[in-house]
């Protein structure tokens, strides 16, 4: 008997009592659907990762002062790193675009009657705006000139523009910051909000040099950080192991000794983030996969009973000739046709909610934006997944089925 | 050779403590083109004897040639092909498929038949339950048709295969009889015109009066073969010398041999015997 006379059969017998039918795949499309859902998340999480790594600059390094041991004891004034640092970087390491020493504050910025306190506020390098791969929207940025003469500029982001000066030109006017008047140069373009819903354009930014000397009146060199770009993200491991050599020797660190720096660079986070949002993903397909374990439990049950039931019509089915293989045959398909009609609904339901959920997501937590991810081969797996747990579970009862003795099958009531 | 040949066929169930014989020995021919009628008391054997020559069930001793093949040595699928292609079984609860339609039960032999497109299989049970004068209630499913219409249909269902025997077990057991009397006037005329052979089983001497030969079974072997029918009828009614214990172990086995095909073997999933 031909394949499709076999399907053809099996799903006339289906037809036959709709309502068992639709009962049985009930445990394959929830199943279906909860790991279908929990994939697209997952993939949309994951997605959403990357875009923000990507806006922040995906061949960023940063370099920040570890602590301090040499010998085993701890020096706690020992100056870690330093703009010179920074110059030094840009200077020696080639597979380097761009540094930028940062030192960060906090406080109050006026002006007029409007004050504000930015979320970030930082001194940084004249080639900041390289590194972080961002561009000035009006004005300029501040050159090595003013970072020289500590002075007294800045360069905001658009947050501040709108608390600050509403629709007035923030160009040329000053601001006032621990009362030290600050002439706003530049005006950044709009970032919007980071992966951790922080806003990137809340933002100042003044010569690193006029933020120790004049906000935080110190005299010492060293900064809270260095941020670096590298000249393309597959230079990354280069550059940051020649940013490592030239601070081991600037900082007459021995050789094989600890470092009193650290070297983090944002590939290595995204991945991070990668493979943790991945173990999640996969932690929760799994438990969810669990669901569609019980569903395919459910298909042999209700196979074996359907098998008990109509004993009397395998043993017709074998008196006028049917096989043993036939018969076999027929409830395997029977089976399988069910899984994966629960795997196409499962799949649509799975889709349906997690659109629903990301839509859900995105308007409940203002400036995230997480992508919409409707993934075929993800689809397509799963409704392999579904035949694959047909075929499994229907083997038990299709056997049972088509080892009935004929005469036996017969007289069964 | 003769169409059917059977050889000290035996056929002897173990049921651990007890042995039930079935059959004790059967050594018989049939031609092609007999007619034949099994007859006996119940617990006789005609029953096995029929599911053995309707190749369902395998004899634990003996030789049954079907055509020149010898079907004892044969596999469950070398059976199961020629119960589709060579064989017509007709049963007394007509053991039709339910919930659906006569046409498609019709078809069903020719579904596990290699070789026939579905338009030719249509066209066979088409032409099948018009002869058999159901060409009016094609598409009737078998809770809209009477008993003599289903049998009709189990009848039609025999032959789309065009084979060579017709089997029957007690096709008139669940009919009224007038129309039993129009279903053994069909094996009549399928006997005469189509040399169909045809073997049934009956306890109904009415309908066992119409077959050219009978063979009385009695505990498990052939008591009588002959076309004479009062000498088949006195048979059947003699009444046997057994002594007090043979009558009742006679009486024990019966019941046991009756017994047994219901709720026999491990089977039937979920059967609590």
């Amino acid at each position: 008997m031909s394949l499709w006379d076999t399907f053809k059969i099996a799903v006339r017998a289906l037809l036959k009592n709709k309502m068992r039918a639709a009962l049985t795949v009930l445990g394959v499309v929830i199943g279906i659907a909860a790991v279908t859902t929990m994939v697209s998340i997952g993939q949309s999480a994951s997605a959403m990762v990357q875009g923000q790594f990507q806006a922040l600059g995906t061949n960023v390094i940063v370099v920040i002062p570890g602590s301090q041991r040499r010998g085993g004891v701890r020096q706690a004034t020992v100056p870690t790193l330093t703009a010179d640092d920074s110059q030094a970087i840009t200077e020696d390491c080639r597979a380097v675009l761009a540094s930028s020493p940062i030192v960060g504050t906090a406080g109050q910025v006026i002006f007029g009657n409007s004050n504000w306190s930015p979320r970030e506020m930082q001194g940084v390098g004249a080639e900041y705006l390289t590194v972080r791969n961002w561009d000035i929207e009006a004005g300029g940025f501040f050159s090595e000139v003013d970072i020289s003469a500590n002075a007294k500029v800045c360069v905001i982001g658009h947050t501040l523009v709108i608390k600050l000066f509403q629709t007035a030109n923030p160009i040329d006017q000053i601001l006032r910051i621990k009362n030290i008047p600050f002439r706003v140069i530049g005006v950044m373009a709009k970032k919007g909000a980071n992966m951790v819903g922080d806003d990137q354009d809340d933002i100042i930014l003044m010569p690193h040099t006029t933020v120790r000397k004049r906000l935080q009146g110190s005299s010492f060199g060293e900064v809270n950080a260095i941020m670096v770009s590298a000249v393309s993200p597959d230079q990354m491991p280069t550059a940051t192991t020649q940013i490592e050599q030239l601070l081991f020797e600037r900082h007459g660190i021995p050789p094989g000794s600890q470092p009193d720096f650290r070297v983090q660079n944002t590939t290595e986070i995204a991945d991070t983030l990668g493979v943790i949002t991945g173990t999640l993903t996969l932690m929760l397909s799994a438990i969810a996969g669990i669901s569609l374990l019980v569903g395919g439990v459910g298909i042999m049950n209700i196979m074996l009973v359907s098998v008990t039931e109509r004993t009397k019509e395998i043993g017709i089915r074998m008196a006028i000739g049917a096989r043993g293989k036939d018969i076999m045959r027929q409830f395997l398909v029977e089976s399988i046709v069910l899984s994966c009609i629960g795997g196409f609904i499962g799949v649509v339901l799975g889709i349906s909610a997690s659109v629903g959920v990301t839509l859900l997501i995105n308007s409940v937590s203002s400036g995230t934006d997480w992508p919409i991810i409707i993934s075929l081969p993800a689809a397509g797996v799963a409704m392999g997944f579904a035949a694959a747990v047909g075929i499994f579970f229907g083997y038990y009862p299709a056997r049972r089925a088509s080892q009935l003795d004929p005469i036996d099958a017969l007289r069964y009531e | 050779m003769a169409l059917i040949e059977l050889r000290d066929v035996r056929r002897v169930y173990d049921l651990g403590e007890v042995e039930v014989h079935a059959l004790r020995t059967v050594t018989l021919d049939i031609q092609r083109g007999e007619y034949v009628a099994l007859i006996g008391p119940s617990g006789s054997g005609k029953s096995t004897l029929m599911n053995t020559l309707g190749c369902l069930d395998r004899p634990s001793h003996g030789s049954y040639r079907l055509d020149g093949d010898e079907i004892v040595t044969m596999s469950r699928d070398q059976r199961a092909k020629i119960r589709n292609k060579q064989l017509g079984f007709v049963f007394q609860n007509f053991n039709l498929l339910n919930r659906t339609s006569a046409i498609e039960n019709v078809e069903l032999p020719l579904l596990y038949s290699t070789g026939i497109s579905s338009r030719e299989r249509r066209m066979r049970a088409k032409e099948m339950l018009t002869k058999v004068g159901l060409g009016d209630r094609l598409y009737h499913h078998s809770s809209q048709l009477s008993g003599g219409q289903q049998q009709r249909v189990a009848i039609a269902r025999a032959l789309v295969n065009y084979p060579a025997i017709l089997m029957a077990d007690e096709p008139t057991g669940n009919l009224d009889s007038k129309t039993s009397r129009e279903v053994i006037a069909l094996f009549q005329e399928l006997n005469q015109e189509r040399q169909i052979t045809v073997i049934l089983v009956t306890h109904d001497p009415a309908v066992a009066k119409n077959a050219r030969r009978m063979i009385v079974l009695r505990d498990g072997s052939v008591a009588v073969d002959t076309s004479d029918f009062q000498l088949a009828m006195e048979e059947m009614n003699r009444e046997t010398e057994l002594g007090d214990d043979e009558e009742i172990a006679s009486q024990v086995v019966t019941q046991a041999t009756a017994e047994i095909q219901p709720a026999a073997v491990p089977n039937p999933p979920g059967n609590e015997a």
